[in-house]
């Protein structure tokens, strides 16, 4: 029994000294306490380039490890909430989350803590929440998307002029067979696969392609069996919205026992996992919203409610070009990136796709957008009326396979 | 060895294991009390070999993420009920050797169900919506339980598949249902459900927003312990598990017993459900369960059945998971190094029930042994 009595006291002892670690306020905005939710760690591709993100920008702006407490692998439950709520509690001013469904969370904590400002990336009802303690912010993916787009052209291009496509590469209608891997259909896929296929389509005219879904944003096996079943199918061409890399890994494979298909990644460069398919991968670099939102925090002011970045600000990016990449890829991608940038090139100009066989030059059901125009001087303005995507027409050209 | 065997001219091992029944309560659980005490230091040494840390600072983090601030209490608490819940569920199924590993799906259908209430019946007075969430949700969990018994009892199928499946369809409802309910459009979550009203959300009690999930379920462990050592329903199932044969021998009916116990093993697993969507997460996804409908096994196990005892391993589990939240975030140490500390606990717990049932009894000490034993029988 005193064993017992003993052992009670020596745990109660360290309790007591671990309460008493819990840390006081903060004065002034130097001294700023930054909290960040990441739904995954280091050793998952998106979580990953959050970190390195705000690595870099804790480096930018001088910001310091001990100013920021870091929370791995939180699940997009109450978790999250609770985290957010703890984080409050030890006097971080500003939380960051990176994974969408934390958002429903983070929106639950931002009405109980109104002097606490919670960031919810990639989220999207900031603005309609009516809290003004809760951020949305995403950046222009859909750019990076179109140029890796181009990429996938230039090679498809190549293809072509080496005769090397079969019968089977082709549909009905002559065009060549792209495939494209979505987690969940919904805007911020649809925004990224059109952009993906406008890419194309700007190099090689006759292009048509199959969108498979997963419902899920990471899965190895079922990204595989997609891959295999869209090359099964003809395509030449594998892109991907979702984060594992068992698309370019099947893709891989299929090469290896000759298979003529390539693939374009997402987030983190496939070399490592599929050298010889990997075109490149379409990417964020988070450091740039990031260094952005930690200079606001320093120097007091407001962040905005939603942020939108991209080409023009550094925030997307295509990862390394790849060995089988076509010739003159490089120079092609500097000029569309340059373009993009001086705005004389826009990915959704009405003018490049149609929607029933038609053009159209005004879209007003994006959904929960509450019937805001979409389309203004001739181009879809994505990311402008909020900052994560709302482009959800389903263009002539791309097929949904579920 | 060999040779000393071929000398003495018949086999003498050094360690015989000798079975032993005089471990008093107190004894077993100084033993249990030691088992952790060796686990932790093993882990101690681990830690600073592998990543040169101090580990009673790696220690102190954990005991922060878990008790370090009254709402991080809270949570654990929170957590902990709703792990000890499930376990009281499965507590009889498994007393009865009926391997119920189907509390996942008993988890969500019950969830499911109080998801419905706050959505479809929200507007009804407080208390009738508590009570459809109640009686639905337990509901859902018995009729999951009930139909892999009711075949096992009069078809003899196989309870550890059927259960098990049966969480696969109660998954595949979830999704259905989430898809259908999904807020906003597209984004495959349902989100918090009656944000503004609160509606069908388990309310706070003297302040605290998690008083009642563990109230409820401090009852429920006082309630199945004695349903389960007091009542002859718990006699009957007990029997049931140790021999079929001798439990019809006996006149009980052992159809009879599988199907009752399994209907009370799933509506509480179901009311687990409740406990998560309404007390808890506020919404419903295929993650509701988490995996806990089969930790909770673990639970039931180690603690043999005792519903205390219960309390004790549902609350090291969730210190555990807390803690290791803490070490990732103050130490960088993810999971993994969590995962080594819980697996080598884990290890020393189920290890020390053999010393409490066995002794080791060494060769050269055999003798004095035997006496010691002789003279405490």
């Amino acid at each position: 029994m005193k064993k017992i009595l003993s052992v009670l006291l020596v745990l109660a002892m360290v309790f007591s000294f671990a309460a008493c670690g819990s840390e006081g306020g903060d004065e002034g905005n130097s001294d700023v306490k930054i909290g960040v939710i990441l739904v995954g760690d280091e050793n998952e591709g998106y979580t990953q380039a959050h970190i390195e993100g705000i690595k870099a920008a804790m480096a930018a702006t001088g910001i310091t490890e001990d100013q920021v407490t870091w929370k791995y692998k939180i699940p997009e439950n109450e978790q999250c909430y609770d985290e957010a709520a703890s984080l409050a509690d030890a006097g971080c001013s500003y939380i960051f989350s990176n994974s969408y469904s934390h958002q429903a969370y983070m929106q639950q904590a931002a009405a109980e803590f109104p002097d606490v400002t919670f960031i919810a990336l990639t989220g999207d009802t900031a603005k309609s929440s009516g809290l003004p303690n809760l951020k949305n912010a995403f950046p222009q993916t859909y750019e990076s998307r179109y140029v890796s787009g181009v990429i996938a052209g230039m090679k498809v291009k190549e293809l072509l002029d080496a005769g090397e496509l079969k019968p089977e590469n082709f549909d009905a209608d002559g065009n060549v067979k792209i495939g494209y891997i979505g987690a969940f259909p919904y805007a911020e896929v649809v925004s990224g696969y059109t952009g993906f296929f406008l890419g194309i389509k700007s190099i090689v005219e006759n292009v048509s392609m199959e969108v498979q879904y997963t419902n899920s944003w990471f899965d190895l096996v079922g990204e595989g069996e997609a891959a295999n079943s869209l090359m099964a199918d003809g395509c030449v061409i594998i892109g991907q919205h979702a984060d594992s890399t068992g698309a370019p890994a099947a893709v891989q494979a299929a090469h290896s026992n000759g298979k003529n298909a390539y693939s374009v990644g997402y987030n983190v460069s496939m070399l490592s996992v599929a050298p010889d398919v990997a075109l490149t991968s379409a990417s964020n670099d988070w450091a740039v919203y990031y260094t952005y939102a930690f200079n606001a925090i320093l120097n007091g002011e407001e962040i905005p409610t939603d942020w939108s970045e991209g080409y023009n600000e550094g925030a997307v990016c295509v990862t390394e070009l790849g060995t089988s990449c076509a010739e003159g890829t490089a120079d092609k991608v500097a000029e569309v990136e340059a373009a993009i940038k001086d705005g004389s090139l826009h990915v959704f100009d009405v003018n490049n796709f149609t929607v029933g066989g038609a053009h159209i030059s005004s879209y007003t059901d994006a959904y929960g957008m509450d019937g805001a125009e979409a389309i203004k001087d001739g181009y879809f303005a994505e990311s402008t009326l909020r900052s994560a995507p709302y482009f959800d027409i389903r263009i002539d050209g791309i097929k949904e396979l579920n | 060895m060999a040779k000393n065997n071929e000398l003495s001219g018949k086999r003498e091992p050094l360690v015989r294991i000798v079975r032993r029944t005089d471990a008093g309560r107190i004894q077993s659980w100084g033993i249990r009390i030691a088992a952790v005490l060796v686990a932790l230091v093993i882990c101690a040494v681990l830690i600073y070999a592998l990543v040169k840390m101090n580990p009673l600072e790696v220690y102190k983090a954990m005991f922060f993420g878990a008790f370090g601030t009254t709402r991080k209490l809270w949570i654990t608490l929170r957590d902990t009920a709703m792990l000890l819940c499930i376990g009281i569920g499965l507590a009889p199924a498994f007393r009865m050797k009926f391997w119920n590993i189907g509390a996942e799906g008993q988890i969500l259908v019950g969830g499911v169900a109080t998801a419905v209430c706050m959505i479809y019946l929200k507007g009804l007075p407080e208390i009738l919506l508590f009570a459809c969430m109640l009686f639905l949700s337990s509901l859902a969990g018995a009729v999951w339980g009930l139909i892999p018994a009711w075949f096992k009892a009069h078809f003899g199928t196989n309870e550890t598949l059927f259960t098990l499946m049966m969480n696969y369809v109660a998954i595949s409802i979830t999704s259905f249902c989430v898809s259908k309910w999904e807020n906003p459009y597209g984004s495959n979550s349902v989100g918090i459900i009656n944000p503004g009203t609160k509606e069908g959300w388990l309310p706070d009690l003297f302040g605290q927003q998690y008083l009642i999930n563990v109230l409820m379920v401090a009852a429920l462990v006082v309630l199945m312990y004695i349903y389960m050592e007091r009542t002859k329903h718990g006699y009957e199932l007990a029997v049931v598990g140790d021999s079929e044969n001798t439990a019809r021998y006996a006149g009980i009916d052992v159809k009879k017993v599988i199907i009752r116990t399994m209907l009370l093993s799933g509506a509480l697993c179901g009311f687990s459900g409740f406990l998560a969507v309404s007390g808890a997460s506020h919404t419903i996804s295929t993650g509701t369960a988490g995996g806990r409908g089969f930790t909770a096994i673990i639970v039931a196990w180690l603690a043999k059945f005792n519903t205390f005892t219960m309390a004790l391993i549902a609350l090291l589990l969730v210190f555990l998971d807390k803690g290791a939240v803490e070490i990732a975030s103050k130490f960088n140490l993810n999971d993994y190094a969590s995962q080594i500390i819980t697996g080598i606990l884990l290890f020393f717990i189920l290890g020390s029930e053999f010393f409490i049932n066995y002794r080791l009894v060494f060769a050269h000490k055999e003798k004095h042994a035997v006496q010691a034993e002789g003279k405490e029988a």
